[in-house]
């Protein structure tokens, strides 16, 4: 496990437990495992700040609905890296793989905007394989298909009685975000659905 | 399922991502503490409620997070049109009437 993005060093005699630790899932047409610890921030901006918070960040938070994009140094195959997500008209997800922390970067930025740390606030799981699509839709209404929602899409939207991030990075890999305390209903919700696509 | 168009999002999605937010394009006074109590009533809790085509705001509360407005016909439950809020209330209602 990557402690990288674990900033704060806990009590003397303390560990921190990942919330998700030693879970895993796994058929033949699915594999659902924890994703590492991340930072990640909740970022709103206008338009004109676009250009100074990408300086800053070094990824220009997409302008169009429901897309994604990378750092230079990063990509959607397995590597990860910096990755903004669309989640509405001025609000963004920024998650770094990569322990480089971008609130950091955000304070460079002269630009009015608003970011705030919530990489504890989050969990991620990822679902890959042939069936990952048809495990999500057990509980997600979104059409998943690739003409729909190719590689690079990220929407917000639920999955079962949750609400979730959701950033396809392969044809057949998805990362979900969601809220800690949530992470093991989601994780249990995959898992059992994953049953029925084996 | 409804499919909603999300003006925002610029894609029909599945409904359990909306709410519903109450009836469009009622004007708040802008002088609301010296309203009198017949205009603040009509203000506050007097709605249309037509049998037929409704105004009305939505969130797109597990998705992008924005409120919009919608024309939807209240015997059919068919959305006519979805636009940003802001905008002005159409005039013209594509498919209106029909089935
Ligand atoms: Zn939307």
């Amino acid at each position: 496990m990557d402690r990288a993005a674990v900033r704060e060093t806990p009590a003397e005699g303390v560990t921190r437990t990942f919330v998700l630790e030693g879970r895993s899932g796994k058929n033949s047409r699915v594999t659902i495992e924890p994703a590492a610890p991340a930072y990640r921030i909740s970022l709103r901006a206008p338009a004109e700040s676009l250009a100074s918070l990408s300086r800053a960040l070094g990824v220009k938070p997409p302008e169009q609905p429901m897309g994604s994009a990378y750092a230079k140094s990063g990509d959607f195959a397995g590597k990860g890296g910096r990755v903004a997500l669309w989640l509405g008209p001025d609000e963004w997800l920024v998650i770094d793989t990569q322990g480089n922390d971008p609130m950091v970067d955000c304070a460079r930025a002269k630009a009015l905007h608003s970011a705030v740390d919530i990489s504890h606030r989050q969990v991620a799981i990822d679902v890959s394989g042939a069936g990952a699509a048809d495990v999500l839709n057990a509980g997600c209404p979104r059409d998943l298909s690739l003409a729909v929602f190719p590689v690079g899409s990220a929407a917000r939207t639920v999955l079962g009685k949750i609400e979730i991030v959701l950033l396809r990075t392969g044809e057949e890999a998805f990362r979900v975000e969601c809220w800690r305390s949530f992470s093991d209903y989601a994780f249990t919700f995959l898992a059992e659905a994953a049953r029925d696509v084996s | 399922m409804l499919l909603i168009r999300c003006p925002y999002c610029e894609q029909e999605l599945p409904e359990i991502e909306f709410r519903n937010a109450g009836e469009a394009h009622v004007a708040r006074p802008p002088d609301i503490a010296n309203e009198n109590d017949a205009d603040f009533e009509k203000y506050f809790f007097i709605r249309t409620n037509p049998k037929g085509i409704i105004y009305e705001r939505w969130r797109h509360v597990h998705g992008c997070a924005r409120f919009f407005n919608a024309a939807r016909d209240t015997v059919t439950d068919r959305f006519l049109l979805t636009y940003k809020a802001g905008e002005k209330k159409p005039k013209k209602l594509p498919g209106a009437g029909k089935q």
